[in-house]
């Protein structure tokens, strides 16, 4: 149930970050954080120089805690490289890890009009208006766990693959070697000697 | 070697992957393991099946500088110690013909009715170490590679001069068997060419022929030795040394690459003309042999393995890797960890340190005993569901369980959450978890709820196109600002309604964008996209709305600059639209209002009642 049905009184916060100049270079964060805060159910803005630091993943676990956030939207880089850390940042705060959104306002903004300052602000307003209105349909939701098979699969016995599978075998985990030639040595036993030892390859 | 024998590794050689089930903790291999017409269990690898085998063919292994005969081992020290028999140059198969082999073999190791078996493995994770192929210079007519004996590629070079090779080290030139005393290495053949389609650097071929110099003016002192080269590239550890130590003992290294190599037919000498870049002079060299320092190119075998596991490639070909710099052996697909030249070329070094990284990360995984797996699935409300089976029918993992009459379930450890099933429900039963219909509707009415005519409204999937977008944020590629995209896991989640919405709030042109074909994440769910959007191109025609305003687009997550041309297609497509023709997509598109079918139903009270 979100809380657009249960009828629980939605709490957002929204973070809006610098991330030094990569964002605030090209977007007026100082504007996007103030409009954000007419968004509806936000009830909290921050302003992050990086909020995927530990002084950033602080301030947000304090707004958690301070105005009793259910919802938070991150604008900053792609959920792609970050959404992890926000999750984690939100377990910490006690709050379920998937009420979190993030706006990517800079791979997908900052970084690609750099010479539009004005349009990137505004397009930034909408993505944060975006993750706003998705964060308010954002449930809870456990991570189902499954077995992990205790055996690794190696494709390839040239050096990179035997180096990894007597890795592997010596730290007591069951490899299976795959090697489409009938020997394995791949490329490098082809060769002679080898830089930078001068050694034999095989 | 160590591998043979490690009780921890079951090696298959003369194998290959067929076909991947599963997804990570839990992938289902099925491994063919080929006909090798001999046991390595008994072989001894005697040899007296080579003495005896009348089939002369090729030696691969020798860079076709030498033969073999048709059983044969790779090399001395091959692992596993035992001959192979190449059935296709065999004259076995029909035993009156020959049977040569088998008759002198005491271990009674040969069988000619072996047949190739289908193993199957489980496995937690996955360690893709393919390798590389050679570059042929063939193409590159103007170095003769095919027309003059003496020029030969640097993996040549290698055999001729190794102890195991087929001259037994004495170094020689093809066309005479005399010792070369004039070599020219040409440098970045295959490499940093974009006309030839390969701007890459292969990164080893520098210090390769460093390394062959070195060799020569080791075993032969009157030899001399000429490098062509654009930049010498010695820049790791010890790298700088070698080069040094290559300069004083004579190795003469010329700035500048051949223009074209012509032969003596007389003497089978190379006349070799180069501008000089240094000395700002055309120069002419005569000499004897010419090795063609051949750049890497990516394994023949990568685009399969990539289609088995869903990776991606990169421009140059490679395995792209999770992060360039934070995550250099994570594949993007979970579970996957890329080794060696395959990611990007690198040398031995590098390989083994990339393998180590590999396997520690691969190790990790495995010594967790559980996963906790995005919580994404696909939840099937009983009470909705008609039981018509559709997301049965387009669930590319089957993990839809469904029998005629009956409600569809879940299974929720193989769902990968790709949100096709929930894209095709008619009745509105199925929940994405974390990308639900509703999450996604509030999105598209957010974006458009003001100036909806100057955007242009983009679905693009997790893995490629919006991680496309990032490359090319990444990279600074400057485009309009005028797109605006929703994320989901895979193009194939976004339904038909949710378009149609975003038209009926105004947008002027809606873009839905995926991977490629045989890069889709969910194995083949883009092709339900297809499908999908003929059917919602048809039905725009049918409201009289341009269908040219509803646009699919395959971009790959490597492929910053094909996502930047399509968002400036996107923009040019969108000035074309006019206000008149949104206001009528607005009005044509609108829902009608449901009918009867809601009393069809009787005694669904709680259903009436949440709405």
């Amino acid at each position: 149930m979100s809380s657009e049905q249960s009828g629980e009184e939605l709490r957002i916060g929204v973070f809006v970050c610098d991330c030094g100049s990569n964002i605030a270079g090209t977007v007026d964060t100082a504007e996007l954080a103030e409009w954000s805060e007419d968004l509806p159910d936000v009830v909290f803005v921050g302003h992050n120089r990086y909020a995927c630091s530990d002084p950033g993943q602080k301030e947000i676990r304090e707004a958690i805690e301070e105005h009793n956030l259910n919802r938070v939207v991150v604008a900053a880089c792609t959920p792609r490289q970050h959404e992890f850390t926000f999750r984690n940042c939100l377990s910490e705060a006690g709050l379920n890890r998937y009420l979190v959104e993030m706006a990517n306002v800079r791979e997908h903004c900052s970084w690609v009009h750099q010479r539009e300052k004005e349009q990137a602000t505004a397009k930034a307003k909408d993505l944060v208006a975006s993750a706003v209105s998705r964060a308010h349909y954002l449930e809870p939701q456990e991570e189902p766990t499954m077995p992990v098979t205790r055996k690794v699969l190696v494709i390839g016995g040239g050096i990179a693959g035997i180096e990894a599978s007597t890795d592997l075998a010596d730290a007591g985990h069951e490899v299976v070697l795959v090697e489409k030639e009938p020997s394995i040595g791949g490329t490098m036993a082809r060769l002679d000697k080898t830089y930078p030892t001068m050694d034999c390859s095989v | 070697m160590d591998v043979g024998r490690h009780p921890k590794i079951e090696l298959l050689t003369y194998s290959e992957i067929e076909e991947v089930n599963g997804y990570v903790g839990n992938f289902e291999v099925k491994i063919r393991k080929k006909a090798r017409y001999v046991d390595p269990d008994l072989c001894n690898a005697c040899g007296d099946c080579f003495d005896e085998c009348p089939v002369s063919v090729p030696d691969e292994f020798q860079m076709g500088l030498s033969s073999r005969k048709a059983i044969y081992m790779q090399y001395p020290q091959a692992v596993p110690g035992a001959y192979v028999l190449d059935m296709e140059s065999c004259l076995g198969n029909n035993p009156i013909a020959c049977g040569a082999c088998a008759e002198v073999c005491e271990q009674e190791a040969i069988d000619y009715d072996d047949q190739d078996e289908i193993v199957t493995r489980k496995v937690g994770t996955v360690i893709a170490a393919i390798g590389l192929d050679v570059y042929d210079p063939t193409e590159m007519d103007e170095y003769g590679y095919t027309r003059f004996e003496n020029v030969i590629t640097s993996m040549e070079f290698e055999r001729l001069i190794s102890s195991g090779g087929p001259t037994g080290g004495h170094f020689m030139r093809p066309s005479d068997q005399e010792r070369p005393k004039r070599i020219g290495f040409i440098q970045c053949v295959g490499s940093r060419n974009p006309k030839i389609g390969r701007p890459y650097c292969s990164n080893i071929c520098c210090m390769n022929t460093v390394k062959d110099t070195l060799l020569l003016s080791d075993h032969y002192p009157d030899t001399e030795n000429l490098v062509f080269y654009q930049d010498i590239r010695a820049f790791g550890k010890s790298f700088e040394d070698l080069f040094q130590r290559s300069k004083q003992k004579g190795t003469k290294y010329i700035r500048g690459l051949p223009g074209d190599i012509e032969e003596d037919p007389e003497t089978n000498n190379l006349h070799v003309t180069v501008e000089n870049t240094t000395a700002g002079k055309i120069e002419r060299y005569e000499l004897d042999m010419v090795v063609l320092s051949v750049g890497v190119v990516p394994s023949e075998e990568l685009q399969r393995i990539s289609s088995l596991f869903t990776l991606s490639k990169t421009a140059d070909g490679f395995f792209m890797e999770s992060h360039p710099k934070l995550r250099p052996v994570d594949a993007p697909t979970r579970g996957v960890y890329l080794a060696g030249f395959c990611e990007a070329p690198k040398d031995i070094k590098d390989s083994v340190c990339q393998a180590g990284a590999a396997a520690s990360k691969a190790g990790a995984l495995l010594n967790s005993g559980e996963i906790t797996v995005e919580a994404i699935t696909s939840v099937i409300d009983p009470d909705l569901c008609k039981r018509c089976g559709i997301c049965a029918s387009v669930c590319p993992y089957s993990a839809i369980m469904w029998s005629k009459g009956e409600v569809a379930k879940v299974i929720e450890a193989a769902c990968a959450g790709c949100g096709n099933c929930g894209a095709a429900c008619p009745f509105d039963a199925i929940t994405m978890r974390h990308f639900t219909d509703a999450q996604i509707k509030a999105q598209i009415r957010s974006i458009l709820s003001e100036n909806a005519e100057d955007k242009v409204f983009v679905f693009a999937c997790n893995w490629c196109s919006y991680a496309g977008g990032d490359t090319a944020g990444v990279a600074r590629f400057q485009y309009p600002t005028t797109n605006r995209l929703v994320r989901t896991m895979c193009s194939a989640r976004v339904s038909e309604e949710m378009v149609l919405e975003a038209f009926r709030c105004g947008a002027p042109v809606v873009l839905v964008s995926g991977c490629h074909f045989t890069d889709c994440h969910y194995i083949n769910a883009n092709r339900q996209t297809v499908k999908r959007m003929q059917k919602l191109w048809d039905k725009l025609e049918k409201a009289g709305v341009r269908p040219e305003r509803l646009q699919l687009e395959w971009i790959s997550a490597a492929e910053g600059q094909r996502f930047v041309e399509t968002m400036n297609r996107m923009e040019e497509l969108r000035q074309t639209v006019t206000p008149e023709e949104i206001e009528h997509s607005m009005q044509a598109l609108k829902s009608k209002p449901k009918k009867k079918k809601k009393k069809k139903e009787p005694a669904k009270a709680e259903a009436s009642s949440s709405e």
